[in-house]
C-alpha cells in the first residue's frame, strides 16, 4: 500500500470509528453520572 | 398515563435505528461510490456531508418523533395541519420500497443456501439471470412466478410480519438486539478472512489512495451527500416513527451521533472487506483492481460468487457469511420500513397492531410477488432508481423546507432536543438544516431531473420508465395528498398497544 493510502485509511478509521467510540463513551459516562446523582439524592 | 408502545432500553432504540440505517447499500453501494469519487479523498466530502446533513437531519427527525409522539403523518400534522400529506407521502414511499426490498433479501437468502455447494457454478452471470431469476427477454414482461424466488420471498415476509406483529419491544427491539450484533460478528469474520487473502493490500490501496483532483468537482460532493442521505434511512418516515417510541426523557442528540457514526463505521468496514476481496480477484486474474470494481446487484450476485469460487479454502463458509450478512442487513432495514406505515395505519384508522400488520404488511407482501416474476429484476431496477432519486430525496427536501422555512419550527425542536439531550445543539444545527441541506438536496434534484430528461435511465424504453418510474413517483405524491382527506378515526396520540405500556 502507498503511504497516502495508509494515511487516509488511518484518518478514516480514527474519525469514523473514533467518533462512534467517543459518542458511545459519552452516553455511558453521562448515564453513570446521572445514576450516581440520583443515588446520592435518594 | 401514555399508552404508546415504547422501547425497552436506550440500547434497544439505538440498535433498531442503526439496524435500519445499515442496509444493503452499506455493503454494495458505498465501496463503489467511494472508489469512483476519489478513493481516500472522498472521505473529506463524505464526513462533511455526515456532519452537515446526515446527523442534523437525524436529530431533526428524532426530535419531531419524540416531541409529537406519533407516526410521520401525525407528527408533521401537529407542526402544521397541512404537513400531514408530507408524512403520508413518505409512508407511501416506504410502502413502495418495502415491496421490492424484500425481493432482494429473498435473493440473498437463496444465495446463502447456494453457498454450501457453490450452486452458481463457473458462469455466475448466466446462473443469476438465467437459472435463478429466469429473467424475461424484454423489460415490462411479467412472465410467470419463479418458484426459486417466490419461496424465499414468502419466508422473508412471514418472518418480517411476525416480528412486526410481536410489537415494538418484543418484536422489533428484540430482533434487532439479536440480528445487529450477529451481522457485525459475521461481517467482521468475513473482513478478517478477506484481509489475509493475496492481493488484499492492492485492493485497499485502490480504495484508500486519494485522488485530490476530484475534491473540487461538484459531482463528488453531490455523490457524498447522496450516499449519506440514502444510507441513513432519512426522509421516509422511519426515524420519526422509531423516535416516537422513545421514553419522554430519552436522549436525542447523542443517539443521533451514535446512529450516524455506527452506519458510517459499518460502511467503512464494508469498504475494507469488499476491496480486499476485489484485490484478491484482480490478483487471481492478473489485472488491475480498476478492472474488477463493481457495485449493486452485479457485485453481490455475480462478482462475489466468482470470487468465492476461487478462494483457496472454506469457500462455502465464506459465501454463507457474505450472503447471511446481506440478509441480516436487509432484514433489519425492511422491518423499519414496514413499521412506518403500520404505525400510520394504526393511528389513522384506530385499528389494532394485528390488523395494521395484516392489512398493511399483507398487502405489501402480495404486491411484492410481482418481483418474483420473470420480469422482476427490470421492475426492481426502475422502481428503486426513481423512488430513491425522486421520492426519498424530494420528500426529504420538502420536509426540511416545510419544518425550517414554512413552520419555522427549528427553534422549538432545538429547545426540545436540548431539554432532553446530553449534547446541546447550537446555531450550527439550524444553519445545516435551513441552508446547507436545502441547497445540496435541491441541487441534487435538479441535476437528477436534467440527467433523466436528457437520457433514459439505463436505456430503458420511455413507456417502461413512465409506467414504472415516473408514474410511481407521481402516484406516491397523489396518494399522500389523498390520505389527508380521509377523516381520522382516532385521537392523534393513541396508537394503543397495551401489551407494551411502560412509564
Amino acid at each position: 500500500m502507498e503511504a497516502s493510502a495508509i494515511v487516509m485509511m488511518i484518518v478514516g478509521i480514527v474519525i469514523i470509528w473514533g467518533g462512534l467510540a467517543a459518542s458511545i463513551a459519552n452516553a455511558v459516562i453521562k448515564a453513570k453520572k446521572k445514576g450516581a446523582e440520583s443515588e446520592a439524592e435518594s | 398515563m401514555e399508552n404508546r408502545p415504547q422501547w425497552g432500553t436506550r440500547v434497544g432504540f439505538i440498535m433498531a435505528a442503526a439496524g435500519s440505517a445499515i442496509g444493503l447499500g452499506n455493503i454494495w453501494r458505498f465501496p463503489a461510490v467511494a472508489y469512483e469519487n476519489g478513493g481516500g479523498a472522498f472521505f473529506l466530502p463524505y464526513l462533511f456531508a455526515l456532519l452537515t446533513a446526515g446527523i442534523p437531519i437525524l436529530i431533526l427527525e428524532f426530535a419531531i418523533g419524540h416531541k409529537y409522539r406519533s407516526s410521520a403523518p401525525g407528527s408533521l400534522a401537529k407542526i402544521n395541519r397541512r404537513f400531514e400529506g408530507i408524512g403520508w407521502w413518505q409512508l407511501i414511499i416506504s410502502f413502495v420500497i418495502s415491496v421490492y426490498y424484500a425481493a432482494v433479501i429473498a435473493w440473498a437468502l437463496s444465495y446463502a443456501v447456494f453457498s454450501f455447494n457453490l450452486k452458481w457454478g463457473d458462469d455466475t452471470q448466466s446462473f443469476l439471470f438465467g437459472e435463478y431469476l429466469k429473467l424475461a427477454d424484454t423489460p415490462g414482461e411479467f412472465g410467470g412466478i419463479v418458484p426459486g424466488v417466490f419461496i424465499p420471498l414468502v419466508i422473508v415476509w412471514l418472518a418480517a410480519l411476525f416480528i412486526l406483529y410481536s410489537g415494538v419491544k418484543k418484536g422489533i427491539e428484540a430482533a434487532n438486539k439479536i440480528m445487529l450484533p450477529t451481522l457485525f460478528v459475521l461481517f467482521t469474520i468475513l473482513v478478517i478472512r478477506a484481509l489475509t487473502l493475496e492481493g488484499a493490500a492492492e485492493g485497499l490501496n485502490a480504495f484508500f489512495k486519494p485522488n485530490w483532483d476530484t475534491i473540487l468537482n461538484g459531482k463528488v460532493w453531490v455523490a457524498a451527500y447522496s450516499q449519506i442521505f440514502f444510507s441513513l434511512s432519512i426522509g421516509f418516515a422511519i426515524m420519526v416513527t422509531y423516535s416516537s417510541y422513545l421514553k419522554k426523557k430519552a436522549d436525542i442528540t447523542n443517539n443521533a451521533f451514535i446512529t450516524g457514526f455506527a452506519n458510517s463505521g459499518f460502511e467503512l468496514l464494508a469498504g475494507i472487506g469488499v476491496f480486499s476481496i476485489l484485490g484478491f480477484m484482480a490478483a487471481q486474474q492478473g489485472v488491475g483492481v480498476d478492472e474488477v470494481v463493481s457495485g449493486g446487484v452485479g457485485l453481490a450476485f455475480v462478482v462475489f460468487p466468482q470470487i468465492i469460487n476461487t478462494l483457496p479454502a472454506l469457500n462455502g463458509l465464506f459465501g454463507f457469511l457474505f450472503f447471511a450478512s446481506l440478509v441480516l442487513a436487509g432484514f433489519t432495514s425492511l422491518i423499519s420500513i414496514v413499521e412506518t406505515y403500520i404505525a400510520g395505519l394504526q393511528e389513522k384508522f384506530n385499528i389494532s397492531r394485528t390488523k395494521a400488520v395484516l392489512y398493511g404488511g399483507g398487502l405489501t407482501a402480495i404486491i411484492s410477488i410481482m418481483f418474483s416474476s420473470n420480469g422482476g429484476l427490470f421492475f426492481l431496477d426502475v422502481v428503486d432508481y426513481f423512488i430513491n432519486n425522486f421520492g426519498v430525496a424530494l420528500a426529504g427536501l420538502v420536509e426540511v423546507i416545510a419544518v425550517a422555512w414554512i413552520a419555522r419550527e427549528l427553534g422549538k425542536l432545538q429547545q426540545h432536543a436540548n431539554g432532553v439531550s446530553d449534547i446541546k445543539l447550537g446555531v450550527w444545527w439550524k444553519i445545516c438544516l435551513a441552508i446547507i441541506t436545502p441547497i445540496v438536496l435541491g441541487y441534487m434534484m435538479v441535476d437528477n431531473l436534467i440527467t433523466n430528461i436528457k437520457d433514459n435511465y439505463e436505456g430503458y424504453a420511455t413507456w417502461f420508465l413512465v409506467t414504472y418510474g415516473w408514474a410511481v413517483v407521481i402516484v406516491a405524491i397523489l396518494l399522500g395528498i389523498a390520505f389527508t382527506f380521509i377523516k381520522d378515526k382516532a385521537p392523534k396520540v393513541a396508537a394503543s398497544d397495551s401489551k407494551e405500556v411502560s412509564r
